[in-house]
């Protein structure tokens, strides 16, 4: 995916969602812009703009990052994994326990989940509720996104 | 095939878990112009001059001001009073001003730092709390937006009797909503028609704004909701605002035009939750029976009317509580200042009544020295006695069950006696508990139902699905799922068998605001009628599933482009009555009961509060989808959490100031412990499948129990919320 250079534009190539993919980003462009508007994948969503919510994170080489505060220039040579990577049979318990219902802090949310189940060590000294604090969510209470996180791993450990 | 009684799962719940879900600022707009707005930087005064910095290019941007308004410049709602764009003076900080547009998003944001509105100020209102000077009347002759007086009973010769009158004051903040979606519409010309498309709770309310303020035909004017995300009230009036902007432009430019607010401006220039004061006087006898309540409520409407009216309207019906008193005069009033306007926030004046009457409560249990719990099983609202405004309740709820459940669940009395161990033994940490106990009305209030007329639709396509026609929305709560339930249910049909139309005013009737936790209460019947109305048609009422599926089938086959559907219009249950003027009769068609316990520790060094335990019990008539339905109470416990503790707007000039995520706090995962729901059944014949509403309900109760159980854990008794640590550390310094 090769986009127009323009002058003031510096040249990133990066792999997203396992794919290698070559941008062309002004130095103040964020990581969020560039997926939504540039690479057109608006699953990544705006809450805030200043790294609160949570509601843009994307694993960046693997770990949660808000890309609202990630400048796309930083990203080369680097791995982005969004949302739109994740299948169905991914996120299917944090449907059953209702982690989702206006769904804007939901891709954010399903990214940190998805951290935590590749890395279920981090649970021998976090709770879940402790790790998914840097998600804001305004319509579950939460309840149902710790339950879903925790239906998650379960069913990673059990292979 | 699904019984009437079985959960569907939520509809759009994968598409929201992949991020597939497109909301209105995902959606691909190809050239369209971005627009932006300018905004007055006064709270008060006349426009002297609006100035376009030389810097900027202007003839690249397409600019719109008030003159530029095709038909009246005000934003419809209950007055007219609240301009679309400001023409000669302003109310409130962040008035709009002046529209722009420019096909960058960077460019445009830019341009409005070089536009400079000059005004000539005047004094503002500030504080809502005191009465106007001559000089600071800007609305009737009293800057009253709504003044309602509710009577029952002779409450000045009760008082005068009563062995025991204890007085109270109350204050409650106000609330942003943080909807994690911002504000977002698109405004596009297709033909003779303007189009807009956004994220809305009211699509007709949206599409009465339109045709005011455009002068246009109802033919000419289309809304569309884009999948939203969160509303709470939030997106009820304001984006009627927003769509007049997108379109002014859209018209002006000949082209679409998109406006996304970011957070910042979001929370600065949007409604927020009614700050109150509320004054009890209250008679008892010396065991505690209510003999009298007076009550008087301010609300602050800031700078326009917007829905102040029956925010008030539904704080004071609530504003005695869920107790049984022959006596009660309820005096309230929604005054103007030049505040950013207040409006809808989930729940709708009834929160703020409802922490006064229970802190109230609590205060008047401390004065005679008897139990919290006792005063209230008292005073509690049996079958046959009647609410303030003299409904006689006879629900076949029991009241008493849910406090005596919250109180069985949340082990209240062992929890008692263990805090008293907790806190001999500890120096720096003391833990409490408290309760509440409330009740919500569903539906518009009195005879606003009549007043809407909704209609719903339900049409069979050739292929035998259904399809469902209202104007009610997604935002969250789960409309797409339960109207599906509702049809599928009823029907016989598989989930798959159910389309829900978009609330395009151009394709659904209207079927009212998705408002009031209303929609599955109130609309979900009507979709229920109209269903039997659809199955009438055919011949045989009983027919069900795959019959049913065959027989719309064959009458396709035998009716080629032939429409088959079912209506429904509303008619208010039997035996409702209501009186506007004297305020008296049947408020709402049903109430749901609660009661909510909390649990929290204060640490005396910071005097930070942590919540431990949260129960919440409430009697809703039938619960359709256990799933959603306790999605709904954990999340409004949650947001009333942050209500009582932490959520607190910094006003500076009637503006928030601390207009973002990082100042203003709202409970994350880790502020919050599970929160515990429980539900008692008892059917309401006139809601869908025998559902009474509950989305609002959960935001009644926590705030009270909570500050409850830190006045119980200090030894203090917190009247005023957010109680923040600050706001606690004056009241146990004092203490």
């Amino acid at each position: 995916m090769e986009h127009d250079a323009r002058e003031d534009t510096v040249r990133v190539e990066f792999t997203l969602n396992g794919k290698v993919v070559v941008v062309y980003a002004q130095p103040s462009d964020r990581l969020l812009d560039t997926l939504r508007y540039g690479l057109e994948l608006p699953g990544t969503k705006e809450g805030c703009g200043e790294g609160e919510c949570g509601a843009c994170t994307v694993l960046l080489d693997g770990m949660p990052a808000n890309s609202c505060l990630v400048p796309t220039y930083q990203v080369r040579g680097r791995t982005v994994e969004t949302v739109e990577s994740l299948s169905s049979e991914d996120v299917a318990p944090l449907m059953r326990t209702g982690a989702t219902q206006c769904g804007a802090c939901t891709p954010g949310v399903v990214m940190t989940a998805t951290w935590i189940r590749r890395h279920p060590e981090v649970l021998e000294a976090h709770s879940v509720r402790a790790l998914m604090a840097g998600n804001l969510c305004r319509c579950t209470g939460y309840d149902g996104i710790v339950e879903g996180v925790e239906a998650l791993v379960v069913r990673e450990s059990d292979g | 095939m699904l019984g009437g009684n079985e959960s569907v799962e939520r509809r759009e719940g994968i598409s929201k878990l992949l991020g597939r879900e497109l909301y209105i600022d995902d959606e691909p707009m190809g050239g369209c112009l971005w627009g932006a707005t300018v905004r007055s930087p006064s709270p008060r005064g006349l426009i002297r001059e609006v100035r376009f910095g030389p810097e900027v290019n202007w003839e690249e941007f397409v600019v719109v001001d008030h003159r530029d308004i095709p038909g009246e410049n005000h934003v419809w709602l209950i007055e007219s009073d609240q301009p679309v764009l400001a023409a000669d003076s302003v109310r409130h900080v962040h008035e709009p001003v002046v529209l722009l547009a420019h096909r960058s998003r960077e460019m445009v944001h830019k341009a409005v730092r070089s536009v400079e509105v000059i005004v000539d100020p005047s004094p503002p209102i500030l504080d809502f709390r005191i009465p106007p000077g001559a000089d600071g009347i800007q609305h009737g002759t009293d800057n009253v937006f709504s003044h309602i007086v509710i009577n029952k009973g002779d409450v000045e010769a009760a008082l005068a009797e009563a062995p025991v009158v204890v007085e109270g004051t109350y204050e409650t903040g106000a609330q942003e909503h943080v909807y994690l979606e911002n504000q977002g519409m698109v405004a596009w010309i297709d033909g003779d028609v303007v189009v807009v498309k956004g994220s809305l709770q009211c699509p007709f309310y949206v599409h009465a704004a339109l045709t005011h303020g455009l002068g246009r035909e109802e033919d000419k004017v289309r809304v569309i909701q884009a999948p939203t995300g969160g509303g709470f009230g939030g997106k009820e009036e304001y984006p009627s605002m927003l769509a007049l902007h997108a379109a002014l432009l859209a018209l002006e430019a000949g082209a679409p035009v998109k406006m996304i607010y970011d957070r910042s401006e979001d929370m600065a220039v949007t409604t927020k939750r009614h700050p109150a004061w509320i004054r009890h006087r209250t008679g008892v006898d010396p065991d505690g029976r209510l003999l009298a309540q007076e009550v008087e409520v301010v609300f602050d409407g800031g700078a326009y009317v917007t829905l102040s009216p029956v925010v008030l309207s539904r704080g004071l019906i609530h504003a005695g509580g869920p107790y049984s008193c022959d006596n009660v005069r309820i005096d309230g009033r929604a005054v103007l200042t030049n505040s950013v306007p207040f409006g809808a926030f989930r729940g709708f004046g009834a929160p703020q009544t409802i922490f006064a009457v229970e802190r109230q409560m609590d205060k008047i249990a401390d004065e005679l020295g008897i139990d919290p719990v006792e005063l209230r099983r008292m005073n509690l609202i049996r079958e046959g006695q009647s609410t303030a405004t003299g409904q006689i309740i006879r629900d076949g709820a029991d009241r008493l069950e849910v406090l005596d459940r919250a109180l069985e669940l949340s082990a209240y009395r062992e929890k008692q006696k263990e805090h008293a161990r907790f806190n001999a033994a500890n120096e720096d940490r003391r833990r409490g508990i408290g309760l509440s106990t409330y009740f919500h009305g569903a539906g518009f209030t009195g005879g606003g139902e009549v007043h809407l007329s909704s209609v719903a639709k339900v049409e069979a396509r050739p292929d035998g699905r259904i399809v469902v026609l209202t104007s009610n929305i997604e935002m969250g709560q789960g409309t797409l799922t339960i109207f599906t339930q509702i049809v599928s249910g009823l029907l016989g049909l598989e989930p798959d068998d159910v389309l829900i139309a978009d609330a395009d005013t151009f394709r659904v009737p209207n079927s009212g605001p998705t408002v009031a936790s209303r929609t599955v209460m109130v609309v979900g019947r009507l979709i229920e009628r109209a269903c039997a109305d659809l199955v009438a048609k055919l011949g045989d009422s009983d027919l069900r599933g795959p019959d049913l599926k065959q027989a719309i089938v064959d009458w396709h086959r035998k009716h080629p482009r032939g429409v088959l559907d079912g209506v429904a219009r509303y008619e208010p249950p039997p035996g409702i009555s209501w009186d506007e003027d004297s305020y008296r009769g049947d408020a709402y068609g049903a109430f749901a009961w609660a009661a909510c316990v909390a649990e929290v520790e204060v640490d005396l060094r910071t005097l930070a509060t942590r919540v431990l335990d949260v129960v919440a019990v409430q009697e809703v008539g039938k619960v359709l989808n256990e799933l959603l339905a306790s999605g709904q109470i954990q999340g409004g416990v949650v947001q009333a959490i942050g209500w009582a503790l932490m959520e607190e707007c910094v006003w500076s000039d009637g503006v928030m100031v601390n207009n973002q995520l990082t100042n203003y706090m709202i409970p994350t995962s880790d502020d919050v412990p599970p929160v515990r729901v429980e539900f008692l059944e008892a059917p309401y014949a006139h809601g869908a499948g025998g559902a009474k509403g509950i989305g609002e309900l959960p935001l009644d109760g926590p705030a009270p129990a909570l500050a409850a159980a830190i006045g119980v854990a200090t030894g203090t008794h917190p009247r005023a919320i957010p109680v923040t640590p600050e706001r606690l550390m004056e009241l146990y310094d004092g203490a």
